[in-house]
């Protein structure tokens, strides 16, 4: 029987690595797919409380169209982050971030 | 679902999303996370989500990480040379994710089970299509207008990766 706290462990070791990726690694590219993976623990935790809480045997639809919102607004973050990257490694012909250490265009 | 199905794909998904970090190669990280995606979305079909997890295989196996790696083709990157590590960014982000470990399993520790999962949408139907159906009529009734504003978002955000693009910045 799989309860809702394994998989509340399990989302929580992904938002985990997410974290490690984003504090560990200097690609800002790697550092964008920490930031997805961590979106995507948070979808799991939604998903399982929206299982598990149910109302009148179904299921809390409420947590599944916060995680619709979610996937749809973070396709929309990823494709305007992904220019700002391409903006700037025209501009820096770099995307390591300990080269990018100046505010100034 | 049963719990051997779930640790089968909980440790896929965990074991590729670990490999997104540790590769130096930023292409081999990107088709890492498509697998760990993958994964993802076979937990939420256990869960009974169908509709969230079909359009996890779409909108981020599919589209996102395409434009992933589409950027990384464009950009033309390479394996990462080996630079002098920074120790503090890399001691203080493990330091930091091992505290968050720790909290998270001491919350879990004394947290309940929780109640049994529903697994009966309505009885005698199919339940790909009843999942589906009840997703539709909550999504176009109760959140229509989020739903709009969201139209409203992805509208900016295309306006806006156009100027992104263009070649003069300034």
């Amino acid at each position: 029987m799989v309860t809702l706290n394994d998989y509340l462990l399990v989302s929580g070791l992904l938002f985990a690595l997410g974290f490690a990726g984003v504090m560990m690694r200097r690609n800002l590219i790697v550092i964008f797919m920490g930031l997805e993976m961590m979106l995507n623990a948070a979808n799991l935790s939604l998903v399982a409380f929206s299982r598990f809480n149910g109302i009148d045997g179904l299921p809390n639809y409420s947590g599944q169209m916060l995680v619709f919102f979610i996937i749809t607004v973070a396709a929309a973050e990823v494709a305007v982050g992904l220019a700002i990257i391409v903006a700037l490694f025209r501009a820096r012909q770099t995307c390591h971030v300990e080269d990018i250490t100046k505010l100034k265009y | 679902m049963s719990p051997i199905l779930f640790w089968i794909f909980s440790l896929f998904m965990l074991g590729f999303g670990a490999a997104v970090i540790v590769n130096k190669n930023p292409v081999a990280s990107a088709l890492s996370l498509v697998v760990s995606f993958l994964g993802l979305a076979a937990l939420y079909i256990g869960l009974s989500a169908y509709f969230i997890g079909i359009v996890q295989v779409l909108v981020y196996a599919g589209a996102v990480m395409v434009l992933f790696l589409f950027i990384i083709m464009l950009l033309d990157l390479k394996a990462e040379k080996s630079r002098k590590l920074n120790w503090v960014a890399f001691l203080g982000g493990g330091a930091l994710t091992l505290a968050f470990v720790g909290v998270l399993a001491k919350v879990l520790a004394n947290y309940p089970a929780g109640k049994e999962v529903v697994t009966a949408l309505v009885p005698g139907e199919n339940p790909i299509t009843d999942d589906v159906r009840m997703v539709g009529l909550k999504l176009f009734s109760e959140y229509n207008f989020p739903f709009q504003v969201v139209g409203v978002l992805v509208l900016v955000a295309a306006v806006g990766v156009v100027v992104l693009s263009k070649r003069e910045l300034k």
